[in-house]
């Protein structure tokens, strides 16, 4: 009983600090800081589906959200400038769309069976299988990874092809390595030309 | 000289971690560490929490901080753009591929059990391991892929 008050006030405190951090980046203007903030975010989160049992979700969110996103933010902040504009007016509308569909959401959630429910839907269907069989069918003690890899393969094989779609994406829409580095130098040479510097230009264009 | 003027104008965030002598050297310490982790991550999988894609970002997120710390450029040299679309597509073929291997071997797509003659869960332990390793793969790739396509970009 101990334990779960434990966990029920180290999930609070978690929530807590996500929705002081949610808006405290809403209202930042430092894009630095905020793609920092935003790996904190995602560590919080990954700790809250800890205390819920879900290590491989948390480990993927930590992977994902604390790692490869602010090390792609920091590749994007490259590009652009660090400090977000203020904006001329604030968008009321913005507001009210965001909290009527939170609302919405959390209106939803209502009609769900209770976190932790043994009779839930979800828990009564093909789970018991899973957790039953696994050991004898499958042999890994892992029984989320035997999920994934063998009993819903053709699903996480579907999610490989969109992973593999989301590369083939990026390169058609920002062109690869090789490509912008190609154009990259053809801008050098407009700018050669158009300041009249034919030396260098000779060279882009070769 | 104009190019590296360019440079310094498109890479303001990179040039200041570059420069910086503690984030280089912690950084550098840092990354054969953060891909030893993405392949324990990787083949101990079945045993905790994990798995290919898990492995595929951390390994991606290794390589990536290497880039930032010491330019687009190296990254580039160790790992060609060709390599980069080969690993894409070689992942996912290799997870197909055991797919097929199975319906060659009489039985249904990605049905592991038959890859062992002797016992289904060897099979199954064997099919998981190439399966996941396909995932790993290509998520690696295509997420360097990305960052090159991001990176690769000049400030207009």
């Amino acid at each position: 009983m101990g334990e779960q008050v434990m966990g029920s006030v180290i999930e609070g405190v978690l929530f807590l600090f996500m929705i002081v951090l949610a808006i405290y980046i809403a209202r930042l203007r430092s894009l630095f800081a905020a793609a920092m903030l935003f790996g904190i975010f995602s560590l919080l989160a990954a700790g809250m589906q800890t205390m819920m049992d879900a290590v491989d979700v948390a480990f993927t969110e930590a992977a994902v959200g604390a790692g490869i996103s602010t090390v792609l933010f920091l590749g994007a902040l490259g590009l652009t400038t660090s400090e977000e504009t203020r904006p001329v007016h604030y968008r009321f509308t913005g507001l009210f769309v965001v909290t009527a569909t939170g609302l919405l959401l959390a209106w939803g959630t209502l009609d769900m069976p209770a976190y932790g429910d043994p009779n839930a839907p979800i828990h009564q269907h093909v789970a018991p299988h899973y957790l039953d069989d696994s050991t004898a069918e499958i042999g890994i003690p892992n029984v989320v990874t035997s999920v994934l890899a063998s009993y819903r393969g053709y699903d996480t094989f579907g999610e490989t092809t969109v992973v593999l779609t989301a590369a083939v994406g990026a390169f058609l829409l920002l062109g690869g390595g090789a490509l912008s580095a190609r154009s990259g130098r053809d801008e050098d040479h407009e700018e050669a030309d158009s300041s009249g510097d034919s030396a260098t230009g000779g060279e882009g264009s070769a | 000289m104009s190019e590296l003027t360019a440079q310094e104008e498109t890479t303001p965030i990179k040039m200041r971690v570059r420069e910086t002598v503690i984030l280089r050297v912690v950084g550098k310490a840092l990354v054969p560490f953060i891909l030893l982790f993405a392949l324990y991550v990787q083949f101990h999988g079945d045993y905790g929490p994990g798995g290919g894609f898990q492995a595929g970002v951390i390994f991606a997120a290794g390589l990536i901080l290497h880039a930032l710390i010491f330019g687009l450029d190296e990254l580039r040299t160790a790992i060609p753009l060709v390599v980069v679309e080969i690993g894409i597509a070689l992942g996912a073929l290799l997870y197909g591929g055991v797919g097929v291997a199975s319906m060659l071997l009489g039985s249904e797509f990605l049905d592991y059990g038959v890859l062992d003659g002797h016992d289904p869960a060897h099979g199954q332990h064997l099919g998981i391991l190439l399966v996941e390793l396909g995932v790993g793969i290509t998520v690696t790739f295509v997420m360097v892929a990305i960052f090159y396509a991001f990176a690769g970009r000049s400030r207009q």
